[in-house]
């Protein structure tokens, strides 16, 4: 076990799976000399060359596009989207084609191909670097979609999505880059928990609290000061976007009775709706009162000065936390 | 030298010069059109194995993918297929180049490119799959190396440099080959192809057939040079032939393949042709597109000059005419055959492949969908408009 930022146990992560697979190349802008603008990929093609950690010119589409080709030829492409704002560009490529073509060619063609998006908002850029645009790709059949709040996840399942044969989307909540936590390097990726499994990170009877990404830290905030107000939170890190492991969120709800969804994106057809409607066909009878969404607006990212309103932080969610309870909250007298 | 192998020259036409397209840059080409051979100080070379024989299999080859063009045509006509885009005209810019390939090389088309996947040995029903419905696509790439038709448009041709990028790691010496259009050369994807394949220097051919239409918009709505011109805007080197004539294709095929090979990266090749059919069946282009245009282009036709050539040489033999003919039929046949008694999928097949691995959400849902299905007698009044409750 070692202490290190989020952003050094991606990078460890992907080290790992550049040591263990010689298909595996790494593709995206600034990813080698500099090591990536947050340093994700720091020092990987010093050691393993430029064919396998390639600078590419500035061609998002591109980018994902000769990742389709090197995993026709066999190839294991891990590619970089810089900021979540210029996936855009390479939207069509990977609707279109990567999700597309194990189903398209009738499985003769695989597509084990790892899109790194740092994503979210909480650093005070400018706009086209906090979105969150992961209901794009949720929304998207034949990817796979996940995102890590801890560093050991991150290190874990970087290396869990590379090995995997279908397409997938990994999101890094970039506000938490510089999060330190306790990493097991040794722990096998084969033996974790899958990353399509949720996980139940505080235990609690009164609210289960989906969250996350970025807003993972900030759930986990909230129930703990919940608890100093004698409400107890359960609190479960989604992980997976797309499938969402409705097992584990089930289990809690049944027990608990309400539910609470907390996400940086806007509200309207977003994973909170999602989750909403499919716990309720799923344990309808079990709920004791309507999910609460607690979630950005359905605005573009604000500017920097304002992006505190737009994302929901420790007392929002608590507030939502009151609705779900049926106790006093900022809402009390409106109906619906 | 009057070809630019370097991709450096070319000029745009003045603009009182009629359509930028029909001025300047020199076609190569090694037949006229009255199918005389005409000897050319460059790439005279690249066809000098071409033998008789050799000349007598491309024509059957050429006429064979017509024959094909037209029972598929037929076929769509007939309802046994949704849609077909024809390829007729632009049998030589097909065959000339898929001819100068190795097994080895790898193919990234758009879905006029059936000519081509025939020379890869394509089982011919796999050909119509896709336009019956029946799938998605055709083939195992990996069976013929060529990927299945793109239909987003210039989408392959990143998809092939993506590739060659995988050769030059490998340390191989095939090619990426990728096929597309005159409308795809608008395209951000094909632009953003040619960057980074320059940029790589990576073993990839970007053919891009000319004809003239990209359904409804000529040529000149696309560019106001000759497409071949903008390879050198890249740092790619850039041929221009004669798309209808099925030896410089193949010459200008095989001098970009060499390039490849030896590492000297990517080249551009215009075949100028012309599209003689519509779109696909589904489009109309006596809409859009003069008549007289047609008849020009029907004088230039790639297989009678072929055969105009064979004739001089005198090698047009009634028993040619009649194996080319046989050929042709049999193949049609066995096309219509397989098309016509290819199964239907079965409904819950609408669900696999999606993912290589187990998906919690597919799964669940098809297994309610299994469920529905198995609630009504007959499947297939389950899904009837009219419906069967």
């Amino acid at each position: 076990m070692s202490q290190m930022t989020f952003a050094r146990a991606i990078n460890a992560g992907l080290r790992k799976s550049l040591e263990n697979d010689p298909k595996v190349v790494l593709l995206g802008e600034d990813i080698g000399t500099l090591g990536g603008v947050f340093r994700v990929t720091d020092g990987l093609q010093k050691d393993f060359g430029k064919h396998r950690v390639v600078d590419t010119p500035l061609a998002e589409s591109a980018i994902v596009g000769t990742a389709v080709g090197l995993a026709y030829r066999g190839y294991r492409p891990v590619v970089e989207i810089q900021f979540d704002g210029f996936v855009y560009p390479a939207f069509d490529q990977i609707v279109s084609q990567v999700a597309k073509l194990h189903y398209r060619t009738r499985g003769a063609v695989k597509m084990p191909i790892t899109i790194r998006v740092p994503f979210g908002g909480g650093i005070g850029s400018p706009e086209h670097h906090s979105e969150s645009p992961e209901a794009y790709f949720t929304h998207t059949a034949g990817l796979r979609v996940v995102t890590v709040a801890n560093p050991q996840d991150a290190h874990t399942v970087i290396q869990q999505a590379i090995s995997c044969d279908d397409p997938v989307i990994y999101f890094e909540p970039k506000r938490r880059y510089h999060d330190k936590g306790e990493v097991d390097e040794a722990l096998d990726p084969g033996s974790a928990l899958p990353m399509d499994r949720a996980r139940l990170l505080m235990q609690g009877s009164d609210v289960t609290l989906v969250a996350y990404g970025p807003l993972v830290k900030t759930a986990l905030d909230a129930a703990s000061a919940a608890s100093d107000e004698g409400v107890s939170i359960e609190v479960i890190d989604l992980r997976s976007l797309a499938p969402v492991d409705y097992g584990t969120i089930v289990a809690s709800v049944r027990k608990t009775g309400r539910l609470v969804i907390t996400h940086e994106a806007g509200q309207s057809g977003g994973l909170g709706a999602e989750v909403a409607a499919s716990i309720t066909e799923r344990c309808f009878y079990y709920l004791e009162a309507a999910p609460v969404r607690v979630t950005g607006f359905d605005i573009p990212y604000p500017y920097s000065k304002l992006e505190m309103h737009h994302l929901p932080g420790l007392d929002r969610i608590l507030d939502g936390v009151d609705r779900a309870l049926g106790r006093p909250n900022s809402l009390s007298g409106l109906e619906g | 030298m009057s070809t630019d192998v370097t991709g450096q020259g070319g000029t745009a036409a003045p603009e009182d010069a009629g359509h930028p397209q029909e001025q300047g840059r020199e076609l190569v080409q090694l037949v006229t059109p009255a199918g005389e051979r005409v000897s050319h100080p460059e790439f005279d070379y690249w066809v000098r194995d071409i033998t008789d024989e050799q000349l007598c299999s491309l024509y059957e080859d050429m006429a064979v993918i017509r024959r094909i063009d037209v029972e598929a045509t037929a076929l769509q006509r007939q309802g046994e297929l949704a849609l077909w885009p024809p390829l007729l005209g632009q049998e030589a810019a097909q065959i000339g180049s898929a001819r100068a390939l190795r097994p080895d090389d790898f193919v990234f088309s758009s879905y006029r490119e059936n000519g081509v996947a025939y020379c890869r040995g394509v089982n011919l029903t796999d050909i119509v799959r896709v336009w019956r419905g029946n799938a998605s696509s055709g083939w195992d790439p990996y069976t013929i190396n060529m990927a299945t038709p793109q239909i987003i448009i210039g989408a392959q041709t990143l998809h092939a440099t993506g590739y060659a990028m995988g050769i030059q790691n490998d340390g191989a010496d095939s090619v990426a080959v990728t096929y597309f259009g005159d409308g795809a050369t608008s395209e951000g994807d094909v632009n953003e192809a040619m960057v980074f394949a320059a940029s790589f220097q990576v073993p990839v051919v970007f053919f891009c057939t000319n004809n003239h239409w990209a359904i409804s918009e000529p040529v000149w709505l696309q560019s106001h040079i000759h497409l071949a011109d903008r390879a050198a805007g890249f740092g790619i080197p850039s041929l221009r032939v004669d798309g209808n004539d099925v030896l410089a294709v193949m010459a200008a095929t095989r001098v970009a393949l060499d390039r490849a090979r030896r590492g000297g990266g990517p080249t551009f090749i215009e075949a100028v042709s012309y599209r003689m059919g519509p779109h696909t069946t589904a489009d109309d282009p006596t809409r859009y597109r003069d008549a007289n245009e047609l008849e020009d282009w029907a004088a230039k036709d790639p297989i009678a000059r072929v055969a105009a050539l064979l004739e001089r040489r005198g090698l047009l033999s009634e028993g040619l005419q009649q194996q080319v003919k046989e050929k042709g039929d049999d193949v049609a046949r066995e096309m219509r055959t397989g098309c016509t008694t290819m199964p239907d999928p079965e409904p819950l097949d609408v669900f696999r492949h999606v993912y290589s691995t187990p998906n919690s959400w597919l799964d669940r849902q098809q297994d309610h969908y299994a469920r529905y299905l198995d609630s009504f007698g007959d499947p297939a009044g389950a899904v009837s408009e009219e419906g069967a409750r």
